[in-house]
């Protein structure tokens, strides 16, 4: 699934990197846990938190992440924003919660990592 | 043979928020060397949880990443509380962490195991009121 159609589906707002909008996200996570993040490499992944500190960001350049969504409308600091643009990591924001964000994600196509 | 190359940087250990800037200096320094992209990522998330754990329970310390010819060697210092038993710091799911640090996403067990998951070799040498002391392997 490209990141510009999970925008669409979540009806997103792009908060930085949106010349990235056109990459493929071949799966995703949803999570608050950052260490339960890092316990699963996944390829071009997408992360669905409703943590908002710097550890989101880092968290995800470590993974090598494509794009990471707040949801519950949280807002993400510049200086995360300034983490992720150094990356290319779109950081977009929705209003819907984590639960619902991941739902419409994965009935759309898109699936988790699968448990080894 | 030629002399490894050595990265070496000093862990804040007085702001959580900061904690991660020495991996991903790592991992653009090892990007720039041209290593695959999968020893890159092993070598920085091992580093990380490495990185946050030394934050989270010794107040900072030291870390070293040393680039060889078959694999790369990062080497984490700290003169924290030490770990008393090393066996049941390393099962999942065990954290000594405050709440306060799960609330920001960590303190849930992780650290230890995720940084064996990623390595191929992991020792660990502790002694309580002294320090600790870990090496990792990531071979290529």
């Amino acid at each position: 699934m490209k990141i510009c159609a999970m925008q669409e589906l979540l009806e997103a707002r792009v908060l930085c990197c949106e010349e990235n909008l056109g990459k493929h996200v071949y799966s995703a996570c949803g999570c608050d846990l950052m260490s339960d993040v890092l316990a699963y490499v996944k390829d071009q992944a997408v992360l669905l938190t409703g943590l908002v500190n710097p550890q989101v960001i880092r968290t995800a350049v470590m993974m090598d992440m494509v794009c990471v969504v707040f949801v519950r409308s949280k807002v993400p600091t510049e200086e995360m924003l300034e983490l992720a643009r150094e990356s290319g990591i779109v950081i977009m924001a929705t209003d819907k919660r984590l639960y619902e964000a991941c739902g419409l994600l994965y009935s759309s196509g898109l699936v988790g990592n699968k448990t080894k | 043979m030629s002399e490894s190359l050595r990265f070496t940087f000093d862990v804040d250990g007085g702001d959580f928020t900061s904690a991660g800037h020495a991996s991903v200096q790592v991992k653009k320094n090892l990007r720039q060397l041209g290593l695959s992209p999968e020893v890159i990522r092993r070598v920085s998330i091992a580093m990380y949880e490495g990185e946050i754990n030394m934050v989270i329970h010794a107040g900072g310390g030291h870390a070293e990443v040393l680039v060889h010819e078959d694999c790369v060697e990062i080497i984490l210092d700290d003169k924290g509380p030490g770990i008393a038993d090393i066996e049941q710091a390393m099962q999942e799911g065990f954290s000594t962490a405050p709440d306060q640090i799960r609330s920001l996403g960590f303190g849930a067990g992780m650290g230890l195991p995720n940084m064996k998951r990623y390595t191929d070799s992991m020792e660990i040498f502790s002694t309580v009121g002294v320090g600790t002391k870990i090496v990792m392997k990531v071979n290529y």
